[in-house]
């Protein structure tokens, strides 16, 4: 049966969140026919994410509303080669999303930048403390550029979502109040940063205590009026504490919506469809470029060909390794071999902490924001011996109060009955009188930490599952422990009456079941030749010089921060290098 | 003489209009419609903006043709938009080029009698939606230009002009002869003794007819005064059911550079356009060129209320205190606090160009709280502008408010703060939830 063909367009985004709005917004006025598909639906601020309707814990933050359901597309798991993969049937462990805008909707805007020595780890940890540093099944690899060649991107992701921090490196010299062991950065933050919460002061005067440099959190949470360069405004943020799992009803989050969306709408040669859904990008019979894609358009229930000269896969991570695979675009790797790339370095994030109770202190939990924190990075990769500590990694170590929602943020002192008249009694005496200090870590990428196409379950169109292959590793858990003792060591200084703990050790087992992040790195990875990555520096992919990827499925191993400071930069990178480079002259720019 | 002959025209002019009234109130049934205007399978998109592409174009824009002669499911200048007058609905004309239904048959002549004197091809009188009171006083130069556009750059539409729903007497066009006697003046270009102040009067009383929304009108429906010389001209007006605010008195508060933002996108550091301002500034005002738009609003300034007092901040504090303790709070306050207060904060000042400020604004202020309400229970969106793309929007709370509480909480904002404006009732409500 013969597909419809489509009217062939320019250029093709393929999923409509982060890093495609301003992939697309960037190259906009080359006059491009540029089209975008999102599989899910449309949604803007108004009417989708009104109050008091998205203050719904049970709808948004339980049941899911804004994500990628299983049923639309999951994956499979398994802890090591060899065994057999089961399903991820019910949201646990990580939340992809759905729809227009992405993730950006429904993430905290917590806004990193990586580390310089992140960015170049392997050669970094090797130069410094020797080769044996690394143990033998670590794949972790240099990114092909620095971090001065990144910084202008860095900094324009900033100025985009409009970023609230305090400056603790400008252009080299160290400044008092922000962060003294982040890279230099060109430019000041462009709004100034977040008012600090009881927790977080109470987390920030005994890290002080102990000589640690405490600083605000950079944060996608607005604290005043802004306007970024594309002329999309943001308004102050009133800590209602409604931001991971949900879409802010108050402006007040950077979201493709608030910060491109608006201004991209009104490119004359901008369109966007929503409810579509790419199931495959199309290479070209002689494997050298890509003619398109197919699309299951939701409404109409057809599966149609939409042929496109230029494609640019910005979906979710792992939706974009899937895709790949699946389109059997690039060599699959193989863990035996570890020869092919498609699949590789998969990453993930390695967090814990301690909830500590107070009976004297109330901290307004109610009040609070995804990026409402203070923290310190005396911990961070760069300031790390990994010779004397025995692993590579590093940390931030926080304490924030994102939120006190009353289904899913109760928490309870160690020992009270999980139900019943005790547990209604501490929930009483408690809520109020809790917070937490958590790290939030790096994971190193290995030999067998991997993506491939599933060969049992397939999704509802037919396609292979992607199958993860993921475990926790010592070299991750080692440092785990590590910060384990440093939180103990603020806590002890604060001497709550009671402490919770839920820091992982050389025997946590990966939970797939349990919220931990969704920042799911890797598996298209970024490097500088074509046998140990899937794309050049710029995003394109090696080989295939019309089809360039944008996300953290380029991360070649995950960074201490939450990615997507580092994904927006990689793709406002990625455009600046299509409009200023590729589209003058199509070819491989490497 | 003459004055006295427009005392005897006035009179005739308001017996007409009792006895029109009162047979207006007991027949509304009036057939609105004997032909529908064409319908646009593709109408324009919100977010389409072009820059004008001819001088013609250009005062197109700024006297906003396309604002009423452009129906919501219609081609662009094909008419059909029905404009509700308190004596029925007027339909606005297709003014394309089309021969058969719209104005291709017009010589340049006809189109300036009708632009600049409200008067037909066939002689008859045009109802003064058509704000000619405003355009008499276009230059000739861009009455051609304007001809010009019209007759070469907007593409023909075969759609028929449809019936008024104006009912006896109103719909005697003689009587709208003599009404353009005493409505009408005749053409008098501002002489401000400064070039840029009389490009800025030209602007605003010609071009833009302010002064057709925010004048008041007398007795005959004629408005007040049509230029700078008259203290009514642009001083605040009803329309319809909401109130088109006092121009000289926020041009009193806003500096230059504010009247400038928010006529060019539609917000600023106090507040944010609704209902037809909004429109507007999406059609015209946006389009200004920089040169007039610093003519405009110094023209603005220099005809502004120079003694509007300032707010009081030990008013503002007071409800900020109020809402912050939080102790025995009014229903209406308790509502702000659940539903208005994430965005317009306890001291109703909002945040600058994103949330408009509560505290003073001639919205909220308004005599007649419809506007207000209608805003509350339908909420708000501004258009995607060239300079201020987002089309942030606010959401209506029909869905959550009832008729009592909608009242309370208007009652409770234009109450609070610097705010003194009578009490909304469920009436008021119910009348804007329709």
């Amino acid at each position: 049966m013969s597909m419809r063909e489509a009217k062939k367009v320019d250029v093709l985004l393929v999923g409509l969140g982060w890093t495609n709005s301003v992939v697309g917004m960037e190259i906009a006025d080359s006059g491009l026919d540029i089209l975008a598909l999102e599989r899910g639906p449309d949604r803007d601020t108004v009417p989708d994410f009104k109050a008091p309707q998205m203050l719904d814990e049970l709808k948004y933050a339980l049941r899911h509303e804004l994500a990628q359901w299983p049923s639309i597309m999951t994956l499979t798991h398994r802890y090591k080669p060899g065994q057999k993969a089961l399903p991820y049937r019910t949201i646990g462990s990580f939340i992809p999303a759905n729809g227009v805008g992405g993730a950006g909707v429904h993430w905290n805007g917590n806004a990193w930048r990586a580390q310089p020595e992140e960015m170049k780890l392997r050669s970094y940890a090797e130069g410094k403390f020797g080769k044996a540093v690394f143990s033998e099944d670590i794949t972790t690899q240099d990114y092909p550029m620095t971090y001065a060649e990144l910084e202008p991107y860095f900094d324009y992701y900033e100025r985009i979502m409009g970023i609230a921090g305090k400056a603790g490196n400008l252009n080299g010299k160290i400044v008092e109040g922000g962060n003294p062991f982040e890279g230099p950065r060109s430019k000041e933050y462009p709004t100034k940063a977040m008012q600090t919460l009881y927790n977080s002061e109470t987390f920030g005067h005994a890290a002080k205590e102990l000589g640690y440099h405490p600083f605000t959190m950079p944060s996608a949470n607005m604290t005043e009026s802004y306007t970024n360069p594309y002329g999309m405004q943001l308004g102050p943020c009133n800590y209602c504490g409604f931001c991971e799992r949900f879409g802010c009803y108050n402006y007040s989050k950077a979201s493709p919506q608030t910060c491109v969306l608006g201004a991209l709408k009104q490119k004359p040669n901008f369109h966007y469809k929503a409810n579509s859904e790419v199931l495959k990008i199309v290479l070209a019979d002689d494997g050298k470029t890509v003619t398109g894609a197919t699309v299951f358009d939701e409404q109409t229930q057809e599966t149609y060909f939409q042929p496109a000269d230029l494609v640019v896969l910005g979906t979710f991570a792992l939706n974009n390794v899937h895709m790949m695979l699946y389109s059997g675009i690039g060599k699959p790797y193989d863990p035996q071999t570890g020869e092919g790339v498609v699949g590789k370095n998969y990453a993930y994030q390695i967090v814990g902490g301690a909830q500590l109770f107070f009976k004297d202190k109330n901290f307004n939990r109610f009040v609070g924001a995804g990026s409402a924190s203070i923290a310190i990075d005396d911990f961070g990769t760069n300031n790390m011996d990994f010779g004397k500590l025995g692993f590579v990694g590093g940390a931030y170590i926080q304490s924030w109060n994102t939120n006190g929602q009353p289904i899913r943020n109760l928490p309870l002192p160690p020992g009270t009955p999980k139900w019943g008249k005790g547990w209604k009694e501490a929930t009483g005496e408690w809520y109020n009188h809790s917070m937490s200090i958590a790290y939030h870590g790096s994971n190193q990428s290995y030999r067998d930490v991997y993506c491939d196409l599933d060969p049992v379950y397939k999704d509802r169109h037919g396609r292979p599952l992607m199958r993860l292959t993921y475990e926790f590793k010592p070299n991750d858990m080692k440092m785990a422990m590590h910060y384990q003792d440093a939180i103990d060591g603020i806590v002890k200084v604060l001497n709550p009456d009671h402490v919770g703990r839920g820091y992982k050790n050389m025997n946590t087992v990966y939970d797939l079941r349990a919220y931990q992040s969704t920042h799911n790195t890797g598996g298209t990875i970024i490097g500088d030749k074509p046998t140990n990555s899937v794309v050049n520096k710029y995003g394109q992919v090696w080989g295939v010089h019309n089809l360039f990827i944008c996300g953290a499925s380029l991360f070649p191993q995950n960074i201490q921060y939450n990615p997507t400071g580092m994904a927006v930069a990689l793709a406002l990178h990625t455009a600046a290098a299509i409009r200023d480079q590729y589209l003058k002259a199509p070819r491989e720019l490497v | 003489m003459k004055k006295v002959i427009k005392v005897i025209i006035a009179l005739i002019i308001l017996a007409i209009i009792v006895f029109g009234y009162l047979i207006y109130k007991n027949d509304k049934a009036i057939p609105a419609a004997d032909a529908k205007h064409a319908v646009n399978p593709n109408p324009v998109s919100r977010y389409a903006i072009d820059k004008p592409k001819s001088n013609g174009e250009y005062i197109a824009r700024a006297a906003d043709c396309i604002a009423c002669h452009t129906a919501k499911d219609g081609f662009p200048f094909a008419g059909g938009l029905a404009l509700n007058s308190p004596f029925g609905a007027i339909y606005s004309t297709n003014i394309t080029p089309d021969k058969a239904t719209g104005i291709g048959n017009y010589s340049l002549e006809d189109f300036s009698n009708a632009v600049r004197k409200g008067v037909r091809k066939d002689g008859e009188a045009l109802y003064p939606a058509m704000p000619y009171t405003a355009y008499r006083n276009m230059t000739d130069a861009d009455i051609k230009a304007l001809y010009d556009f019209f007759m070469n750059d907007v593409k023909p539409v075969h759609s028929p002009n449809q019936r008024n729903g104006v009912g006896f007497p109103f719909n005697q066009r003689w009587g709208l002869s003599l009404w353009q006697m005493v409505g009408l003046s005749s053409q008098k270009p501002a002489d401000l003794g400064d070039k840029e102040l009389n490009r800025g009067a030209y602007l605003a009383e010609t071009l833009a007819h302010c002064g057709t929304c925010h004048t008041p009108r007398n007795l005959f429906f004629a408005e007040k005064g049509l230029d700078s010389s008259s203290a009514d001209f642009i001083s605040g007006a009803p329309l319809g059911d909401w109130y088109a605010p006092n121009v000289r008195k926020v041009a009193g508060q806003w500096t230059q550079q504010e009247l400038a933002e928010y006529l060019a996108t539609g917000r600023n550091d106090h507040t944010s356009a609704v209902a037809d301002m909004s429109d507007a500034v999406n059609h015209s005002l946006q389009y200004l060129s920089d040169e007039d738009m610093t003519a405009m609003t110094k023209y603005l300034k220099y005809i502004a209320d120079k003694n509007v007092p300032a707010l009081d901040p030990a008013k503002t504090q007071a409800t900020a205190t109020l809402l912050t303790n939080a102790k025995d709070l009014s229903e209406g306050a308790q509502l702000y606090a659940n539903n208005c207060m994430g965005c317009h904060f306890a001291a109703g000042q909002g945040a600058a160009k994103v949330f408009p400020k509560l505290d003073g604004n001639e919205l909220v202020n308004a005599k007649n709280p419809y506007g207000l309400l209608h805003v509350i229970l339908h909420g708000a969106r501004l258009p995607s502008t060239i300079k201020a793309p987002a089309a942030l929007a606010m959401p209506g709370f029909a869905g959550e408010l009832s008729d009592e509480e909608a009242a309370a909480l208007a009652t409770f904002v234009r109450s609070s703060w610097n705010n003194n404006a009578p009490a909304a009732t469920a009436a008021d409500a119910a009348k804007a939830r329709k």
